[in-house]
């Protein structure tokens, strides 16, 4: 989605000298042992891959008849694991808490899809995918990942093209392709503003081929609530029929994961509504590491909160950013004015006054956080959310003048019809506002290379694992992973877990079971008993202005601790008195919303404390104490080239026991050299 | 602003539902229509009445999740989804009537949510193209002209909300059938599985419980996707071969 530049990349090696030997985090977090091992095979990057796969074994068909298969969600990542799955002849359980697999929330991604085709012929390969992915990444994520997925890219296209995905076209009748995410090449397969729509229903439609076939079952309106580790492996889950209100209880050889992100800890994202971190906070719970929570991505081309009621944030695509200028009133008592009359001497174009080089198109996150500046020192605009302005101007009057409307509406029409529907204003008389929003999150579960979780038996996939970004996705890229694990990756890697099986059946009185089963039972209980006075959105919405304030687009060590002792606060305070009215016995919505937030509450944690430990700058990551005398995002490899790998150690507080710790796996880059970004 | 509000409740498909009145006051003309009624639903959380239950999921017009309606109209007075309708297509003092979708393969599960799942059976019917993972020949091997190519993801942005079922007098959902039979009849990788696909989806639908098509137009006009009226000709005219060819 980015339509940033390329970055001018300067080596400096020298950078993290200054820095000061520093442990923020200690206090709250337990030091644990290194990962080692991540099941990567060694080698040339572009045979590991094909390694593995030779290596995978392979259950023999008549066998897979008695191996089965839970996958929790059904977006891109996991209705394509599902029906990949049950093509290949497994028994293939798909749950989601939408009303239809359809739903899932990659349904909503605009922009596109990344491969590396090099149909243009313009220099595009494999290589130079992995190799940007790594550098967008800003050196946080494992080079042997990034290349498959780069790798496997190209299989996806075809894969989908067959499916029947109505891609945009040539005259010719061959694929056309767009330039993203601030590469020099064209890669990214489109269609329309719909990429994400198209791609979720292609694989819909593949899972429900498999459920005409037999091999798939699909259970709609159900929550996994917990999972089931029987004798060390992942063997089922506890779910919650969202309608009758029954926890049912079903087992399998393995469970994948594919339950999305977790960025509606934030309250306001431009996550779905639904979106939470239940599934794989509850796989934590029991042994999952959680990597890298603190790395977020915000996008700084959405639509204004307008006010206190505001559900959800929406985004437009940032190629607006190509034609638009970005813009506040030099002076904050303009504020309020119609910003047609302030004149040109008043504005302040301040990306195009700090980065004069790039400008409008600085990367996302400068973008944000200059939006942020602006907004906090009193120069926002818009109307006031809760005493603030929080808005800045987008401006085509002068790429109108340039261009002429007619060249406006062809490129941005959609974009300028959605604004006006939501706001209410015409964005070709008055120029837009826009403020950042959460968007994507890049961390996740913690996964081997066979996206394998730290619990046997346990797979991610999607933007559940943290496997591919590292700090920071490029645009086009979410989806890419999302049918790169589904489809390919996945499918060849469960398989050598799946040879060892079928497992001994798992009596429905076995202890470990009876434990998770009560264990939901509890918490329903305890939600439909405290009989409080607030409601559950209420302290989500105090959460997500928590995270935002002090884990958003900037964090510091200071703010960082302040906001753990809010949330625990917060949290003992939900609950004790936390209203949830109805039955658990029905459909009912603020039940479902109480059990999301109480994992956001303990997610929101340990992401200010992965922050906190992170006392550097990379990617989505913005510590205000590690930046150049420029105001610039500060890596510091020396000490945080690692993947922060979390281990659950009890309820968190200040007790020694509820202290997470901390496995650090450290990255090393025998294939792209490490630079240090720079935009000015 | 000032509404009143006539909402549909029910406590489950079996119960009796009736509608009952509500009133709101400071209503912002920016809310969504669903954010009024998150506004309403804190209010009776408060005071100790059960929240209304109601569908959504993206907000952003896209998941089909939502669906209501509204003073008799799916999705409303706009052509959109109801997420995306905002308050000020509305006026201080008016009355709003807001109902779920009615239509007998959606059984109303409690209070404004309804059960779509007939939609999914149709696409198990035959709603797909049958490539198994990594049988797909390279995405070039077939052009496919523009123009097919964008007729299909015309009709491909169905986003199945069943907005075309609740507004049809008949509750048909040949709009959202035709779609699909379009969709992938406009490919040629459609092609292969084309005379079974609307054989056995006709079929389903039938099945389902759905009415036929009696031409009226209500399915496009409430289409918050403005799918044309014209895949429910290509819907018949594909069934009339198939069936001449003898499925």
């Amino acid at each position: 989605m980015t339509d940033m530049p390329d970055t001018t990349f300067t080596s400096d090696p020298s950078h993290h000298q200054d820095t000061q030997e520093t442990d923020d985090a200690a206090g709250y977090y337990t030091p644990g042992d290194p990962i080692a091992e991540t099941k990567a095979p060694g080698g040339p990057i572009e045979e590991r891959w094909g390694t593995r796969q030779f290596e995978a074994r392979i259950a023999n068909p008549a066998n897979r008849r008695r191996l089965s298969v839970i996958v929790v969600g059904t977006g891109l990542a996991g209705a394509s694991a599902a029906a990949t799955l049950g093509e290949a002849g497994y028994v293939v359980k798909s749950f989601c808490y939408q009303d239809s697999p359809r739903r899932a929330h990659s349904i909503a991604a605009q922009g596109g899809i990344n491969a590396a085709k090099n149909y243009k012929g313009d220099g595009d390969s494999v290589y130079r995918l992995f190799y940007d992915t790594i550098k967008g990444g800003d050196y946080r994520s494992r080079e042997s990942n990034v290349y498959r997925l780069a790798e496997v890219s190209v299989n996806i296209i075809d894969q989908c093209v067959a499916q029947g995905v109505p891609f945009a076209r040539e005259y010719g009748g061959l694929l056309d392709n767009r330039s993203f995410g601030g590469v020099q090449v064209s890669r990214t397969f489109y269609a329309r503003g719909q990429t994400g729509q198209q791609l979720l229903i292609g694989a819909y439609q593949a899972l429900e081929r498999q459920v005409a076939a037999g091999t798939v079952r699909t259970y709609t309106r159900h929550e996994m609530l917990e999972l089931i580790v029987v004798d060390g492996r992942a063997r089922g889950i506890i779910v919650r029929d969202l309608v009758t209100g029954e926890i049912e209880t079903y087992f399998a050889d393995v469970v994948v994961l594919a339950s999305g992100g977790y960025g509606n800890v934030f309250f306001l994202s431009t996550n779905a509504m639904g979106s939470n971190v239940t599934a794989t906070w509850r796989a934590h719970r029991k042994g999952a590491f959680m990597a890298n929570p603190c790395y977020t991505q915000i996008h700084p081309t959405c639509i204004p909160v307008s006010g206190a009621h505001q559900s959800k944030l929406t985004l437009m695509s940032e190629s607006l950013r190509n034609d638009g200028r970005i813009w506040v009133p030099k002076d904050a008592k303009d504020a309020d004015k119609d910003p047609r009359d302030i004149p040109e001497e008043d504005r302040d174009y301040y990306l195009e006054r700090i980065y004069p080089s790039f400008g409008n198109l600085v990367p996302r996150d400068i973008a944000s956080r200059q939006a942020k500046n602006m907004c906090d020192e009193g120069r926002g605009v818009g109307p006031e959310v809760d005493g603030v302005r929080r808005g800045v101007y987008l401006d085509f009057a002068e790429a109108m003048e340039r261009l002429g409307r007619k060249a406006i509406e062809d490129k941005y029409g959609n974009l300028f019809d959605m604004y006006a529907q939501i706001t209410g204003e015409d964005p070709y008389e008055v120029p837009m506002r826009i403020y950042p929003a959460v968007h994507y999150v890049m961390g996740g579960l913690w996964v081997d290379y066979d996206l394998q979780g730290s619990i046997p038996g346990l797979f991610v996939t999607g933007e559940a694992n943290f496997s591919d970004h590292g700090a920071n996705r490029l645009g086009a890229s979410a989806l890419m992973q999302g049918l790169a694990d589904g489809y390919f990756v996945l499918p060849n890697t469960i398989r050598d877990y799946l040879a060892e099986g079928p497992f001994d059946k798992v009596p429905e009185d076995h202890p470990a079971v009876v434990e998770a089963q009560q264990s939901v039972r509890d918490r329903i209980d305890r939600f439909m008993n405290t009989k409080g006075t607030r409601s559950v959105d209420s302290y989500h919405r105090e959460l997500g202005n928590i995270m935002w304030e002090y884990c958003g687009m900037e964090r510091s060590e200071d703010g960082l601790k302040k906001a753990i002792d809010l949330i625990r606060g917060l949290r003992d305070d939900f609950w004790r008195n936390v209203k949830v009215l109805g039955t658990s016995e029905s459909l009912n919505q603020s039940l479902e919303r109480a059990g999301r937030v109480a994992d956001f509450f303990e997610l929101g944690e340990l992401m200010c404390i992965d922050a906190l430990n992170r006392r550097e700058s990379c990617g989505g990551h913005f510590r205000a104490e590690s930046q150049t005398e420029d105001g610039e995002a500060l890596r510091h490899d020396d000490q945080y080239a690692y993947v922060a790998a979390w281990e659950w150690a009890g309820e968190p507080g200040s007790q020694e026991m509820g202290k997470p710790i901390l496995h650090k796996e450290q990255l090393t880059y025998e294939f792209v050299e490490m630079k240090q970004r720079s935009y000015k | 602003m000032k509404l009143t509000l006539k909402i549909w409740r029910q406590a489950d498909t079996a119960s009796d539902g009736a509608m009952h009145t509500y009133e709101v006051d400071e209503i912002s003309e920016d809310m969504s229509f669903l954010e009024m009624l998150d506004v309403l639903n804190e209010r009776l959380n408060s005071e100790g009445e059960e929240p209304i239950a109601f569908d959504s999921d993206c907000r952003e017009g896209i998941c089909g999740m939502c669906g209501l309606m509204i003073n008799g109209e799916a999705h409303g007075p706009q052509v959109t989804t109801t997420c995306q309708l905002h308050m000020r297509s509305f006026s201080d003092g008016e009355t709003i009537t807001i109902e779920p979708w009615r239509a007998d393969p959606f059984p109303v599960l409690k209070d404004l949510c309804v059960d779509r799942s007939a939609f999914d059976r149709m696409i198990q019917s035959g709603g797909y193209i049958s490539v198994n993972t990594g049988a797909a020949p390279d995405a070039h091997a077939t052009p496919v002209p523009k123009d097919n190519a964008d007729r299909a993801f015309d009709v491909a942005t169905c986003i199945g909300c069943g907005a075309c079922v609740a507004a049809c007098p008949n509750g048909s959902a040949s709009l959202f059938l035709g779609a699909k039979i379009t969709h992938l009849g406009e490919l040629p990788q459609g092609q292969a599985e084309r005379d079974s696909r609307v054989v056995n989806m006709v079929a389903q639908h039938d099945h389902e419980g759905f009415g036929g098509c009696t031409n009226i137009g209500e399915c496009t006009a409430a289409c918050p996707k403005e799918i044309p009226l014209d895949v429910i000709s290509q819907l018949n005219k594909d069934l009339r071969h198939a069936i001449r060819r003898g499925y």
